[in-house]
């Protein structure tokens, strides 16, 4: 039995979260469907499956949110089901789309997967009903759009940039944050001869370290060609190749430390969060919820605060790509096609003013909606605030635009780069290969 | 396994003969009697056989049905491709690592931990003070639940953790490796970790199986002046035969489908890399995470099929005789 149990797990797990999602949504939301002509009138239960799954801010800010919501309007009662990334993006929520009852209202990262799930006719079409949202959140929301329609809201956008000690950094003499690649070099020499970590990385779990070639993409690719490469998945242009390159030339002068291949990116002390948050390293390339993420692993919270400080990822010199384009993305949520209309009043409510306010406050991501960056009031924040506001044009992470298939093969062979059995030309062949596959 | 139990009912023994023919009274008493042990079998098999066939045997003609199709797990499959991911699993070198990979962990599991469970069941076995709380000690490993275990060894095993602190403290610091992040190294580290873990199960399978010898047999050689040595090489081993054949068709089974201690110890970039892929992390990988649904399910198939011919050739070669009474016999 033991040897046939494997061979079915896929299918297995399938049918068990199909399971655990009927059960979990069974209270009456089926009936209630229909009734979208009448908003609030009969009772419906909506069920919200979102990321915040570790105990802390974000998790409680979303209860807070439900319960608000639920007392506002006291027919809608709130189910929420909180699921750590991997788990509900891979697994849970395919396999309830899959189902005839999926979450009502779901966390949804747009891009390339979004487009597969409108192509699955899985969403609710909410462009009329979130017209005025739209335009307060501006450009940010087209990642939730799939051929000129709106899917989903993001309730968190950021770019990415290098978070770095400013303690190190005084004590290495180096008197301001790079802005070129080459300033960046001589940084990292500077750090060295004080014997600290120039630059952590969690290479561990693949994504931190593809997104130091993705930001080499950004130098080395136009605008237009970035934006050809989302929507038709060409990667033909020698930029690509030229990314590998300069990546490669960044790893030779050993900027990270030791075993990185095997150290994770968040969540635990020995991760490459841990080594900044706790004086180990000088930098770290990440998104705008590192800091959060630092504060869960740090010893000295205190500390931390005092010394942590922001830049964007520096230009490089004479190539093509915008020096102020930046990479970024974002969290949001959709409807499932099926949702009664008040799940699209509820995701209006997460993207109010109001509520981003609070969610800004939480420290764990930055708001979207205008108006709250008021309660932004980290002064790393604040930078990325203002940065996100002064770049010409934000790529979405590459993985997530160029969905999940591609992104995998993608990140597997930059890995192997970092790894030193990889090539610029091997990435994209791998790109190529599974789009195709 | 019920089925061949079930050929002594053949769908026609039930049809009654025609009436008249012979006495009234016996056939139908015997038909009553056949009747009753029908009710039995399927009274006390239709669960069983329920369960099994809802969850183990439909799930698996789904997965070798999804494995014919290109298919991203979102909209029903539609894109049929025949074989093709069964040839692209062939053709990754990735999955040929994994292969490679469990290979290591079948032989290497076989060769460590038999050798070590057979020397600590027979010192277990000899009579000591605190006898029964080594035989605790051996086994806790083994207790234990697999993500424990592995989160444990990664804590452990991570660059200058508990393991290089402690090498370097006895002056071996030469010996200090990148356990987990060595491409070359960490395949081993792994086996090392999954013999640590199992090795337990071996032992008290050894020595349950040890208790079955009978003490005359070794009583009698010891009279007859047999050593200590003489007596385990030509009296428990034999005996012990059909455990250790049973221990190893366990383990090998066990260790072609390794997943949870390789998935939770070694990071995602190194498995990527196929320096500690195992068949059941490369089809997580692919099937989820790059989220091709068919092609992992192709790789859970072609994964069953290798575990299901290695079990077939295990048990017509090696345990022919030891389940020879449980299996081929029928009982009476």
């Amino acid at each position: 039995m033991a040897m046939k149990r494997r061979a079915g797990a896929v299918l297995a797990l399938l049918m068990t979260s199909a399971l655990v999602a009927a059960g979990c949504s069974g209270g009456g939301d089926d009936e209630a469907a229909d009734t979208g002509s009448e908003l609030y009138k009969n009772p419906v239960t909506l069920t919200w499956w979102h990321n915040a799954s570790q105990d802390g801010p974000g998790k409680t800010y979303w209860e807070k949110v439900a319960k608000d919501f639920s007392t506002a309007h006291p027919t809608v009662k709130i189910e929420i089901e909180a699921i750590e990334t991997n788990q509900l993006q891979r697994t849970r929520l395919p396999a309830a789309l899959l189902s005839n009852d999926p979450p009502d209202i779901f966390q949804a990262w747009g891009g390339g997967e979004m487009r597969e799930q409108v192509e699955a006719d899985y969403l609710k079409d909410i462009t009329e009903q979130v017209k005025g949202e739209v335009a307060d959140i501006g450009s940010a929301s087209e990642i939730w759009q799939v051929n000129g329609k709106q899917y989903g809201l993001p309730f968190r956008m950021g770019i990415e940039g290098v978070w770095y000690n400013k303690d190190m950094f005084a004590k290495a003499g180096i008197t301001a944050p790079p802005t070129t690649f080459d300033e960046l070099n001589a940084a990292v020499a500077k750090l060295k001869a004080t014997n600290v970590i120039p630059i952590a990385l969690g290479a561990g779990d693949k994504w931190p370290a593809a997104h130091w070639w993705y930001n080499f993409a950004l130098r080395a690719c136009s605008v237009d060609t970035l934006k050809k490469a989302t929507t038709d998945r060409n990667f033909d242009d020698p930029c690509f190749v030229k990314a590998g390159q300069d990546l490669k030339a960044f790893i030779d002068t050993k900027p990270f430390q030791n075993n990185f291949i095997a150290t994770p990116g968040q969540n635990d002390p020995t991760s490459a969060n841990g080594l900044l948050a706790n004086g180990k390293a000088a930098m770290e390339l990440m998104g705008d919820w590192n800091r959060g993420t630092l504060d869960t692993v740090a010893t000295d919270k205190a500390k931390l605060a005092k010394f942590l400080g922001w830049f964007p990822v520096p230009a490089i010199s004479g190539s093509a790509g915008d020096p102020k384009a930046a990479l970024g993305g974002g969290d949001g949520f959709a409807c499932a096609k099926q949702a009664p209309a008040e799940c699209v009043e509820f995701l209006k409510y997460i993207v109010s003013p109001e509520v981003q306010k609070g969610y800004a406050a939480t420290g764990t991501g930055l708001p979207v909606a205008k108006g709250a960056a008021d309660g932004v009031t980290d002064p790393a924040l604040k930078s990325i605030l203002t940065a996100t506001s002064d770049a010409t044009y934000v790529q979405l992470w590459l993985d997530t635009a160029y969905g999940s298939t591609v992104g995998n093969a993608m990140n597997d062979a930059i890995v192997a780069i970092f790894a030193g059995n990889g090539s610029p030309e091997k990435v994209v062949a791998a790109m190529k290969a599974a789009a195709s596959k | 396994m019920t089925s061949t139990d079930q050929t002594r009912f053949p769908a026609g023994g039930v049809s009654a003969p025609p009436a008249g023919l012979r006495p009234a009274a016996r056939p139908s008493a015997r038909r009553a009697q056949t009747r009753r042990k029908w009710y039995e079998i399927v009274g006390l098999t239709t669960p069983a056989l329920v369960v099994y066939v809802t969850f183990v045997l439909v799930p698996m003609g789904f997965a070798f049905y999804y494995s014919l199709f290109r298919w991203r797990g979102v909209g029903p499959p539609t894109e049929y491709v025949g074989f093709k991911n069964y040839v692209l699993a062939f053709q990754d070198p990735i999955f040929l690592d994994a292969l490679r990979n469990n290979a290591i962990v079948v032989f290497g599991s076989l060769l460590i931990q038999g050798p070590i469970a057979l020397g600590v069941a027979l010192l277990l076995n000899r009579r000591f003070r605190g006898r029964s709380t080594f035989r605790l000690l051996a086994f806790v490993p083994y207790v234990l639940a697999e993500v424990t275990v592995g989160i444990m060894w990664k804590l452990i095993l991570t660059g200058d953790g508990t393991v290089d602190v402690l090498l370097r403290a006895v002056g071996l610091g030469g010996f200090v490796q990148a356990w987990l992040a060595d491409l070359d190294v960490v395949i081993w580290t792994l086996l090392f970790v999954l013999t640590w873990k199992y090795v337990g199960f071996a032992i008290i399978l050894l020595l349950a199986g040890l208790s079955n010898v009978p003490d005359e047999l070794t009583e009698a050689a010891a009279i007859d002046g047999a050593s200590w040595w003489q007596i385990q090489r030509h009296i428990t081993l034999p005996l012990l035969g059909p455990t250790i054949r049973i221990w190893m068709f366990l383990s090998m089974i066990g260790s072609l489908q390794v997943f949870d201690v390789v998935w939770v110890t070694s990071v995602p970039a190194v498995r990527s890399l196929g320096a500690s892929a195992t068949m059941a992390t490369y089809m997580v990988d692919n099937g989820f995470f790059a989220r091709l649904w068919g092609y992992g399910n192709a790789v859970a198939v072609i994964l069953f099929v290798i575990s299901f011919v290695a079990a077939l050739l295990f048990q017509r070669f090696l345990l022919r005789r030891d389940i020879e009474g449980a299996i081929t016999r029928r009982a009476n």
